[in-house]
């Protein structure tokens, strides 16, 4: 087993690998931006050693200082995280060649799934089903237009190295088509570098389900069940949840072999997840694989019992998988939602800053996956990602109910986050009846925001008094009244003292 | 000690004095029995009349609000002794208006220059934060009277981008 791990992430995904480091003894090594220097998975490693400034170019992106930073360290493994440099190929064989294990797929079967039409002409001789369409770059708008007439419009154009929404285009009608194909092809060069765009069927209104699988380094490979990815803006996911609403056993057992067979033809090693497109008759189409551990993970080890990390790091260190397909069982329900910094009453616009206040739920069936902590700033050079909060009950009712209650709970205040999103969707009645498909989440915003009752203004008036005398009778802000005097700190205002002698007279009967 | 208290847009009159068995409150001359405790910086337990509420406090520079069984409440309050306030009232819309960055981040484009006519959310400029690209819209028509902005500038929330009049 590995002695000593470097996380190259930041955020909740590297507290989530360090305490994996932990639970397994292994030491853990942090690499962060200047900006980062007070991030929290820099106060949770074990060793940390900056990389770089902000820009991820030359940080959390640069192969050679994080490189470097093992060396010196004397890390014997990296885990990626996801994001950055995860599913880089170039970096995966940067570290076999400088003789760190990457926790994750070899850079040939990474470099395999990296290109959409390269994926699709190796799944068509595994008899993979996927979307009708063109498994190669478009040559020429004339190529577009004929295969077009064979399958059928409305058209879906691709670019090949694609990935959130870039390079993508809808054409329904063909006078449509060649001013998009230009369009797709520019936007995708510019964006990936690379102008190969392909066509498929479009699947109108689809539902994104994924498997997750797990291949050790002996030929095993398992699948651990779907997850429900629908509810997305701008190409982003937002929530996932796992079973999928809609997947019944028989159903799961046809998607985990596909998914199974895919990972196989691919050589595929460690964890990684096939996603599918649902058609509304439960038709599924392969859609690409991603060659990392998910954000979305937490869903699957609630449903499955399993610890991904613990066993991507076991994967990596060479041992074989400790079960079979037949020993894994899907048990409850768990519903994933992303907390991000933006503000759902302006556009959602990115809201970076200071978190003043945070107040976190807990109880049954809630656990959170954090990077943050009250009174700290969150930089405006990363993705908005905050935390993730996770339900878990017996079925999905349970499950949303847990998380409307823990919604409740939980406060950010200093910066806009989502929260107030996540308690419209669990109450939304399309969604509590598990009627979802991509286009569910922009359907819901463009409806108007039910009005809350505002009927405590009269209360709000009193609290803003309240504290205002609270404050200027101690002379600042004293939280935890009662106690206060008990550590001897001097506090003024009579009811202060009042307060804290019931409290005495409390502990003392 | 006498409030005027503004909650979204709305006045209230509070009386508040610390008495010997806690609190002795009148919202608007009526006499309401309240009992608080500060748990801790910016949150407030509340019960009043058997009810408990759990009161969360924000507070910037310019603005205050409340947050009571998850409803958000803009805050002004005034001591009527003294001059000092706390506000969170928007200011009025007629005049020239500020055009102003919703949050920390870089301009990455300005589309439009002064003197140039807009319509109420036509893009003045772009603004990148957190690896997304965000339009920056006029809120009224009328005309560009000044940009302050430069492309490539890093820009903190609050700081005046544009004026429309």
């Amino acid at each position: 087993m590995f002695k000593k791990i470097l996380i190259a992430n930041r955020g909740e995904i590297a507290v989530r690998v360090m305490r994996a480091c932990r639970e397994m003894g292994i030491a853990s090594v942090a690499v962060y931006a200047d900006v980062d220097r007070a991030a929290m998975h820099v106060r949770k490693a074990d060793e940390a050693y900056a990389i770089g400034p902000a820009a991820a170019t030359e940080s959390y992106l640069n192969i050679a200082k994080i490189l470097d930073v093992a060396k010196r360290s004397g890390a014997d493994a990296i885990h990626p995280g996801y994001g950055f440099l995860s599913e880089n190929s170039k970096f995966a064989q940067a570290c076999a060649d400088a003789g760190v294990k990457f926790i994750g797929p070899t850079a040939v079967s990474m470099e395999l799934m990296g290109s959409k039409t390269r994926a699709r002409q190796h799944m068509e001789t595994a008899g993979v089903p996927f979307v009708p369409g063109t498994s190669r770059g478009l040559d020429s708008a004339e190529q577009a237009r004929q295969v077009a007439e064979k399958i059928g419009y409305p058209v879906m154009l691709k670019a090949a190295a694609g990935g959130g929404g870039k390079g993508m285009r809808l054409v329904r009608k063909p006078e449509d088509l060649e001013p998009a194909l230009e369009s797709a092809k520019s936007e995708a060069q510019r964006a990936f570098g690379d102008g190969e765009v392909y066509i498929e069927k479009a699947i109108m209104n689809p539902r994104h389900i994924e498997m997750q699988i797990l291949a050790d380094e002996h030929g095993n490979t398992v699948y651990l069940g779907e997850r429900e990815c629908s509810i997305q803006r701008r190409h982003q996911k937002v929530m996932e949840e796992s079973p999928s609403p809609i997947v019944d056993a028989d159903m799961r057992r046809r998607m985990g072999g596909v998914a199974v067979r895919v990972a196989e033809a691919a050589g595929y090693t460690n964890a990684g997840t096939v996603e599918f497109l649902v058609d509304q008759k439960k038709n599924f189409y392969f859609l690409e694989m991603n060659t990392r551990l998910q954000v979305e993970h937490p869903v699957t080890e609630l449903i499955t019992g399993l610890d991904l990390v613990h066993l991507q790091i076991r994967i990596a260190a060479g041992e074989s998988l400790p079960f079979r397909q037949e020993d894994i069982s899907v048990r409850g329900h768990a519903i994933e939602c992303r907390i991000y910094a933006e503000d759902p009453d302006n556009n959602y616009f990115p809201s970076p800053g200071k978190i003043t206040l945070l107040l976190t739920p807990s109880g049954p069936g809630i656990r959170e996956d954090s990077g943050v902590y009250e009174g700290w700033t969150v930089p405006i050079d990363y993705d908005p990602l905050l935390a993730k909060l996770i339900g878990y009950g017996t079925d999905r009712a349970q499950t949303i109910a847990r998380l409307v209650r823990a919604m409740n709970e939980y406060f950010v205040g200093g910066i806009k986050t989502n929260i107030s999103l996540f308690q419209r969707i669990l109450r939304d009645p399309e969604f509590v009846a598990g009627e979802i498909d991509t286009g569910y989440l922009d359907r819901l915003i463009k409806r108007s925001v039910p009005a809350a009752k505002r009927d405590d203004a009269g209360i709000a008036a009193i609290a803003a008094g309240v504290f205002e005398m609270l404050e200027s009778a101690s002379g600042a802000a004293s939280p935890g009244i009662p106690t206060g005097n008990c550590n001897g700190s001097s506090r003024q205002g009579v009811s202060g003292w009042k307060q804290a002698a019931r409290a005495e007279g409390l502990r003392n009967t | 000690m006498l409030f005027d208290v503004t909650i979204d847009g709305k006045n209230y009159h509070l009386e508040l004095h610390r008495a010997d068995a806690g609190w002795q409150c009148r919202l608007d001359g009526r006499d309401v029995p309240v009992d608080a405790v500060l748990a801790r910086r910016d949150v407030l337990s509340l019960l009043i009349e058997g009810k408990a509420y759990e009161i969360k406090r924000e507070r910037t520079a310019t603005d205050l609000h409340l947050w009571v069984g998850g409803v958000r409440y803009a805050a002004e309050l005034r001591d009527p002794r003294s001059l000092r306030s706390r506000k969170g009232v928007a200011g009025d819309d007629t005049g020239p208006m500020k055009l102003v960055a919703p949050m920390p981040g870089k301009v990455i484009r300005v589309l439009l220059q002064a003197k140039a006519q807009v319509e109420p959310g036509q893009s003045i400029l772009v603004m990148e934060a957190m690896k997304m690209q965000n339009e920056i819209k006029s809120p009224r028509k009328g005309t560009i009277q000044k940009i302050l902005a430069t492309e490539g500038a890093n820009v903190n929330a609050g700081d005046v981008l544009a004026i429309v009049e």
